[in-house]
């Protein structure tokens, strides 16, 4: 079963189409990568299939459920992190935790036994009692990562996980999104080149709100005819133009 | 209370200049005009520091201030993308609405009741009956200012909100109340206007809670009771409009 099925997605702000006609699978288990410049259309397609925002045609299914008639069906399965880091910065890193899958609808115990058992998994045993505002750059989108997953989603959004990050932080995410392939769905935005190719197991190219091409990285490199993704990259977003 | 709500009211005590515009400064200001008050000789017959007109007119100043807390976390929120993770989970639009409205309920309490307190401990003569009704009659303006911090978070960044509730609403409030000085001053047109607004009008209720001038309440209460609504519902429209076309 495929865990993500967009058919036709299409989103326009005024008259300018951001997402067009987006048709693509994303299989159970899953890590794929949507790689675009900057204002390709990756986050609102995240939005859009997070339930943000509502197409203007087409519709998605994420494990079975309609984005479109089944909101609350699919929200209940899924969890982002978005481009920012988006925490709480008054609270702690235990209490952001715990506020998630509180919000999930856990209980009280089950939400600080879940922090606890996140807080382990994610090394963040020495921060927990410290608050968002005052971490790292890093450290804030570990906790990001960690407040997505700590709902056990079936499908996991991360959008520009890496964004801002130093090469170490980057680095040490890249692990950590690595343990996530095959427990979940993963659908990650990026527009590093190098992160979409070291991390996923395929990857939709987005230039204009429109899928130019999917495939492995192997795949797209070879349909290009380049030895490197960069220019591969390049030849299939700009269509052979830049090449 | 619900997470949600919970992390709001956290999120607004644990911010330290919430904490002295909220609750020190009032209590500041009511020190001072009490001080001033002494000051100022019998002859002048000047009544409007005198604890029993200063406290509620301090009190609805300190309501002001719950706009600036509930517009800035609205509007911080936003800015950093916490309301975006928000809206991708299960939580439906009144559970956002009573999560940033509930937590600043206590909050107005708890302000009035310390204002109240540090009046009596200076001296102010009021029965406990007409304290807790004048609590009561403060709900109304405590909603009216919750409704503005609401609507201004959901349309403002966090610097406009600032400029607007911090600076702005504050200083109307304050002046159009008839707290620090008499609407008389604004002459017959100024004084009209005053009372369109709700301010005069919430400070004026309170003082004939304190008073026991039970008869006074109602004709200035509903004044601030159709703002508080009005404000509240737009405010609610705004948030709502914003949310189910993904603006943040």
């Amino acid at each position: 079963m495929n865990a993500i099925e967009l058919c036709g997605l299409t989103k326009k702000f005024g008259r300018r189409t951001v997402v067009d006609g987006l048709t693509l699978s994303v299989g159970e288990g899953e890590l794929f990568a949507l790689l675009g410049v900057n204002g390709a259309g990756k986050s609102t397609t995240i939005r859009m299939l997070s339930g943000v925002l509502t197409p203007d045609a087409g519709d998605a299914r994420i494990m079975g459920a309609s984005i479109l008639t089944e909101l609350q069906k699919v929200k209940s399965v899924i969890n982002v992190s978005p481009q920012e880091t988006a925490v709480a910065p008054n609270l702690s890193v235990f209490e952001n935790l715990v506020l998630i899958f509180g919000v999930y609808g856990a209980d009280k115990a089950a939400a600080k036994k879940a922090a606890s058992d996140s807080i382990s998994e994610f090394g963040m045993a020495e921060i927990q009692n410290q608050r968002a505002k005052t971490l790292s750059g890093g450290w804030q989108r570990r906790l990001s990562i960690a407040m997505a997953l700590i709902t056990q989603p079936k499908v996991l959004f991360l959008d520009e996980p890496t964004l801002g990050l130093d090469v170490l932080a980057r680095r040490e995410l890249w692990r950590e999104i690595e343990k996530l392939r095959g427990k979940m769905t993963v659908v990650l935005t990026t527009h590093y080149l190098e992160e979409a190719e070291a991390l996923s197991d395929r990857i939709g190219i987005l230039v204009s709100g429109r899928l130019t091409a999917v495939g492995t990285a192997e795949e797209l490199k070879k349909r290009a005819g380049k030895a490197n993704f960069e220019d591969a990259f390049v030849a299939l977003a700009t269509g052979g133009t830049e090449a | 209370m619900s997470f949600f709500a919970m992390r709001n009211l956290k999120e607004m005590l644990r911010d330290k200049l919430n904490l002295f515009f909220g609750l020190a400064f009032p209590l500041l200001i009511l020190f001072l005009l009490f001080l001033l008050n002494r000051n100022i000789p019998a002859q002048a017959g000047m009544t409007l520091f005198h604890l029993e007109n200063l406290t509620p007119g301090v009190a609805v100043f300190g309501l002001s201030f719950v706009s600036l807390f509930g517009g800035m976390l609205i509007a911080r929120d936003r800015s950093e993308a916490f309301l975006l993770r928000l809206y991708s989970s299960p939580l439906r639009a009144g559970d956002f609405l009573t999560g940033y409205t509930l937590p600043l309920l206590p909050l107005c309490v708890g302000q009035g009741i310390c204002c109240f307190a540090a009046a009596f401990a200076l001296g102010l003569r009021c029965s406990v009956g007409n304290f807790l009704l004048c609590l009561a009659v403060l709900l109304p303006a405590a909603v009216l200012f919750i409704g503005i911090g609401l609507l201004c978070g959901s349309c403002m960044t966090d610097k406009q909100v600032g400029g607007i509730c911090g600076a702005l609403l504050t200083n109307l409030s304050a002046w159009l109340s008839g707290t620090w000085f008499s609407l008389d001053l604004f002459g017959a047109a100024g004084k009209r206007i005053a009372y369109c607004l709700p301010f005069a009008n919430a400070v004026d209720a309170a003082r004939a809670a304190v008073g026991g001038d039970y008869g006074a309440i109602p004709g200035k209460l509903w004044i601030v009771a159709v703002y508080a609504a009005v404000l509240f519902a737009a405010a609610v429209l705004v948030f709502s409009r914003n949310r189910s076309s993904g603006r943040v």
